[in-house]
């Protein structure tokens, strides 16, 4: 769908390829804020969900298709459960609320608006040296290639992250069981 | 409405990753930390997908997955480190673990 929609680059495809650039966006964006804005822990990690469908949704318009079925699956199907699960363990009562100092908000965001200044200083086209020229799924990625690439170029890391999942498999195993003594 | 350029994506990016900052920043419940850490990855992660559709190449597919595993170990490990922290103390306050600063 993507690489079509890159490959005929009439004004319609490219409005319904910029539209929805921007529809996802907006949704990742505005989640991630309300990620941080809300107050209640759940309905945090219901934003969550907004956030990486919407992040998923950017990696289609980028031509990461296989991506972006694994990020549904795994992230917004597993790990949010998953956190869920934990809120659910952990709360006595789900809207527990630790309301931060004023001062610490002031210095937290002060720091994140300065370090966002910075990141979009940076990627500005006026000093960025990389063309500004509209991205393109242009290429089609093949999960097959993506397949190759892991077992050819990457298969060092791909071999030490299966070494890390058994790693942390073992050690989940580990804080289970001392749960109960 | 312009197509959109490498500089939007990075842009998307950026946001994502300082709203994640100010978020574990600002927050002392040990489990919204933890999902402003999970933010902060996606920031990242549009970033590595971005450049690697911009040079035509699968690195940035790649390094995504990787992301994506770190992330789920880090989930899973996480949650049960926190889940044994609450039994001890029954609280999710981060401040509540001050004497780790030694």
């Amino acid at each position: 769908m993507t690489a079509c929609l890159a490959q005929i680059s009439s004004p319609e495809t490219g409005f319904i390829a910029s539209a929805l650039f921007y529809l996802f966006a907006i949704m990742a964006g505005a989640a991630a804020v309300g990620v941080v804005v809300t107050r209640n822990v759940v309905r945090m990690a219901v934003m969550l969900m907004f956030t990486l469908i919407g992040v998923a949704g950017l990696y289609f318009l980028l031509g990461a298709e296989f991506l972006a079925a694994v990020q549904l699956v795994i992230y917004a199907g597993g790990t949010l459960i998953l956190i869920v699960f934990g809120v659910m363990l952990t709360t006595k009562s789900p809207f527990a609320r630790f309301e931060p100092k004023m001062a610490e908000v002031v210095v937290a965001v002060t720091i994140g608006l300065v370090l966002l200044g910075a990141m979009i200083l940076a990627i500005s086209p006026a000093n960025a040296r990389f063309a500004s020229n509209p991205i393109s799924a242009g290429q089609e990625y093949p999960m097959a290639r993506l397949g190759q690439a892991l077992l050819g170029d990457y298969v060092v890391p791909f071999e030490l992250i299966s070494v890390l999942l058994l790693v942390v498999m073992i050690g989940a195993a580990y804080l289970a069981k001392a749960r109960k003594r | 409405m312009a197509l959109p350029t490498l500089q939007h994506y990075l842009a998307v990016g950026a946001i994502m990753f300082c709203v994640g900052i100010i978020g574990f920043m600002t927050r002392r419940n040990l489990i919204v930390m933890f999902l402003c850490t999970e933010l902060m990855f996606q920031g990242v992660a549009i970033n590595l997908i971005a450049f690697g559709a911009y040079h035509h190449n699968l690195a940035g597919q790649a390094f995504v997955i990787f992301v994506l595993v770190i992330a789920a170990a880090e989930a899973s490990l996480a949650l049960g480190l926190v889940v044994l922290l609450f039994r001890s103390k029954n609280t999710l306050d981060a401040d509540a673990w001050r004497e780790l600063r030694g």
